[in-house]
C-alpha cells in the first residue's frame, strides 16, 4: 500500500464544501486498491507531461468543472483523497469518446475513469446511484434483450426536444417497422429479432461473470426483477446455474 | 510517481512488445494464440481489397459473404442507416447474413452505465464473432463504438491471459470456441474499400452537393492504429473513410475547424442527461460548419454521430442558433447517389433536421417519393402485404 501524498492537490474539496459524505481513508484506498487490481490499469497509466493536450481535446472539459488530466495525475500521485472525490463528483462527467487518447505520454484517462466507475457501481457509491437514476429501463433493456436502445422508446414525452418526427415514428411505429425491408427489423420493442437460443446465451454470460450482480448495489429491485427473468428462461431451457 | 513505474517495470518483465503505435501489431500474436490453439481466429475467403491504416500496415477488406453484425441504435432508430448498408450490398450483388443470432456489443450501455466488466463486455464480443464464424461469413461490424470496442477487447484478450482463461469458461458453458476474427471492419471501411465499385453504380450527379465529414471518435481514436489513413485524401493526415466516399462520389467536401472535435453523445448523456449533448452538439460541430463550410449536408458514420447531430439542432432552433444541417450517414449518401429512393430505402422520416433542401438540389422530388412511399404504407394498411420487402425497394 502506498502512502497518500503529503500536501492535498489543489483541487481538492475539503469535507465540509464537497458534495458527498465523507469516508475514513481506509475505505478510499480500499476502492483504489480496487482500481488499481483491474487488468486493464497498466495499459492505462503510464504517467503525466502535464501538458494539457486531454484537456484540450475533451467535450465533458468545456461543459463541466471536469478535467482528464486531474484524473490521470490523481492515479499517478495515487492521492487516494482526490480519486475518492472523483469517483464521486468527476467520472460520470466524461463522455467516453476517447478524445483523451491523445495524450503524448500515451495515457488513457477515459480508461481509467470507465474502471473508476466500475468500481463505483460495485460499491454502490452515491455517485454511480445518481448517474444512472434515470438510466434503469435502459439497463433492463440491453441485459434482457441485447439490444440497448429499441424503436418504442421514440415518445414525444420522453424525447420532446428532438421534435416532431419523434411523435411521427410513435405513432406510426407498426407501419413503418412493416415497411422495412430488412425482415430482422420488423421489431418495436428491440432493434432486431433477437434468437431465443441468443438471448440464453447471453444470460449465461451475464450471470457466469458477475455482471448482472453489479447492478445489485444500484438497484436492487431492477437486481430481482432481472434475475428473476433470466433464471426462468435458463430452466425453461433445462440449463443449470 | 509510483504507479507508472510500476506499470512500466512490470511490462519490462514481461518482455515490451509494443511495435508501433499505442498497440502492437496484433496479427503475430493472434497468430501465436492461434498455433498454440488458444483462440480460433477466422480467416478471410474469397476476393478482398488491401487498404492502407494510420502506422501503413495494409488491411484487407473482404467483399462479400459478410455477417452484418448490427447496430442497435441504427436498427431502433435510424432504421435507413442500416437497410441503405444492406441496399448497396445487394446493388453491388455481394451475399450477406443479417443474423438474428446476433446482440448488440452492449457498448454502448457500458460507456454509460458501467454496469459490466472486462470479462462480460469480451464474453459478449466472442459470442458474437463465434456466432459468425459458425455462419462461415465474416463479420462486417456496422456501429463504430461496436467497432472501437471489439478492438479494446481484442487488444486485453492479447495481453491478458487470465482474461482469456475467464471468457474461455464462459465460451465453455455456451459450446464454443474463443473466436477471433483476423481484422475487425467497420462497414465505413467496406464502402471506402468499394468507393470505385459504388460510384460505378451512381445514377445521380452529387457534384453541386456541399459535405462535411464528422469522424466518429470511437472508430479512429480507440485502438487507433486499425483505422483506414490513406496518403491520397488529406495527405495521410486524417482517416480517409467517409470523405474518400464522397470524394469518390463527386461531392464537394468543405473542411471546417472543429473537425477533430467528439459530437458530444457521451453515451450516457445524450438519454439522460442531453444539455450536454446539445450544447457540444450545436455550439461547436453544427455551427462551426454552418458557419465555416455552410455544407448542404454533414456526413458521418456512426451510430451515435448521426443520432446526436441530428437530434440535436431542433432544440437550438428556439435558441435562434445557426443550426439547420441535415445529417446522413456515408451509407445513406451512397444509396441516394446510386438512386435509392429516399423514404423506402434510407428511411429519412425518422430524421429530424431539415434534409429536403438537399434532396432537391440532388434532384429528388421528395414531395413525389413521399406519396410513393405512402401508397406503399396503404398495401401493407390493406393488407395486400404484411412486410415491404427488397423486391418492394426499386
Amino acid at each position: 500500500m502506498t502512502a497518500m501524498l503529503p500536501t492535498p492537490s489543489v483541487y481538492f474539496k475539503r469535507p465540509d464544501v464537497a458534495g458527498h459524505a465523507d469516508v475514513p481513508i481506509e475505505e478510499k484506498q480500499r476502492l483504489f486498491d480496487e482500481v488499481k487490481a483491474d487488468v486493464r490499469y497498466k495499459d492505462y497509466l503510464y504517467g503525466c507531461y502535464e501538458c494539457g493536450i486531454c484537456v484540450a481535446a475533451c467535450p465533458s472539459a468545456r461543459f463541466y468543472d471536469f478535467s482528464p488530466r486531474r484524473i490521470a495525475q490523481a492515479s499517478a500521485r495515487e492521492d487516494v483523497e482526490l480519486i475518492y472525490q472523483q469517483m464521486q463528483e468527476d467520472i460520470w462527467e466524461c463522455s467516453q469518446c476517447f478524445s483523451c487518447l491523445r495524450c503524448p505520454r500515451g495515457n488513457n484517462p477515459g480508461g481509467i475513469i470507465t474502471i473508476m466507475r466500475e468500481v463505483a457501481v460495485n460499491n454502490g457509491l452515491a455517485s454511480a446511484k445518481e448517474a444512472l437514476a434515470g438510466y434503469s429501463r435502459i439497463i433492463y433493456k440491453i441485459m434482457s434483450t441485447g439490444t440497448q436502445v429499441s424503436p418504442d422508446m421514440l415518445q414525444r414525452d420522453a424525447f420532446p426536444d428532438w421534435g416532431p418526427e419523434t411523435g411521427d415514428v410513435s405513432e406510426n411505429l407498426d407501419l413503418w417497422r412493416r415497411a422495412l425491408p430488412s425482415e430482422t427489423l420488423h421489431t418495436t420493442s428491440t432493434g432486431w429479432e433477437v434468437s431465443d437460443r441468443t438471448l440464453v446465451e447471453l444470460y449465461l454470460i451475464w450471470l457466469s461473470t458477475g455482471s448482472l450482480d453489479m447492478i445489485a448495489e444500484i438497484d436492487g429491485s431492477l437486481h430481482s426483477i432481472l434475475s428473476e427473468l433470466m433464471e426462468e428462461l435458463l430452466e425453461d431451457e433445462g440449463i443449470e446455474i | 510517481m509510483t504507479i507508472p513505474i510500476e506499470a512500466i517495470k512490470s511490462k519490462k518483465a514481461a518482455g515490451f512488445t509494443r511495435k508501433e503505435g499505442r498497440y502492437p501489431d496484433f496479427q503475430e500474436e493472434l497468430a501465436e494464440l492461434e498455433r498454440s490453439g488458444e483462440i480460433v481466429v477466422q480467416r478471410m475467403t474469397g476476393e478482398t481489397v488491401e487498404v492502407p491504416t494510420k502506422y501503413g500496415r495494409p488491411k484487407k477488406i473482404q467483399k462479400g459473404h459478410l455477417w452484418h453484425h448490427k447496430s442497435c441504435g441504427q436498427c431502433g432508430h435510424i432504421p435507413g442507416y442500416s437497410t441503405s448498408i444492406f441496399w448497396v450490398m445487394r446493388k453491388l450483388g455481394y451475399d450477406y447474413e443479417d443474423p438474428k443470432d446476433q446482440t448488440s456489443c452492449t457498448a454502448w450501455n457500458y460507456y454509460a452505465s458501467a454496469t459490466s466488466n472486462a470479462a462480460a463486455q469480451a464474453a459478449v464480443a466472442v459470442r458474437n464473432f463465434a456466432a459468425a464464424y459458425e455462419t462461415g461469413y465474416f463479420p462486417l461490424i456496422h456501429c463504430g463504438t461496436s467497432y472501437g470496442h471489439y478492438k479494446e477487447v481484442r487488444h486485453e484478450l492479447i495481453e491478458h491471459p487470465e482474461l482469456r482463461a475467464d471468457v474461455r469458461k464462459v465460451m465453455e458453458k455456451l459450446g464454443k470456441p474463443l473466436v477471433l476474427p483476423e481484422e475487425i471492419v467497420h462497414y465505413s471501411e467496406w464502402f471506402y474499400a468499394m468507393r470505385d465499385e459504388i460510384a460505378a453504380l451512381q445514377t445521380r450527379d452529387l457534384s453541386n452537393i456541399a459535405v462535411t465529414v464528422h469522424p466518429a471518435c470511437h472508430y479512429y481514436k480507440l485502438v487507433e492504429g486499425d483505422a483506414i489513413y490513406d496518403p491520397d485524401v488529406y495527405g495521410g493526415q486524417r482517416t480517409a473513410v467517409v470523405t474518400g466516399l464522397a470524394q469518390a462520389l463527386g461531392a464537394e467536401v468543405r473542411d471546417y475547424s472543429t473537425w477533430f472535435d467528439c459530437c458530444g453523445f457521451g453515451f450516457r448523456h445524450i438519454l439522460v442527461q442531453r444539455d450536454f449533448t446539445r450544447s457540444f452538439s450545436t455550439l461547436r460541430k453544427i455551427e462551426r460548419m454552418k458557419e465555416e463550410a455552410d455544407p448542404d449536408v454533414v456526413l458521418t458514420h456512426d451510430t451515435g454521430c448521426v443520432t446526436t447531430l441530428d437530434k440535436s439542432q431542433f432544440a437550438a432552433q428556439a435558441h435562434d442558433r445557426n443550426v439547420g444541417v441535415a445529417v446522413l450517414s456515408d451509407a445513406q449518401f451512397a444509396a441516394l447517389a446510386m438512386g435509392a429512393h429516399p423514404y423506402k430505402v434510407c428511411q429519412l422520416h425518422w430524421h429530424s433536421a431539415n434534409y429536403k433542401p438537399m434532396l432537391e438540389k440532388m434532384g429528388i422530388d421528395h414531395e413525389q417519393a413521399w406519396a410513393e412511399f405512402q401508397q406503399e404504407l396503404g398495401r401493407l394498411e390493406r393488407g395486400e402485404k404484411k412486410y415491404l420487402d427488397w423486391d418492394d425497394m426499386d
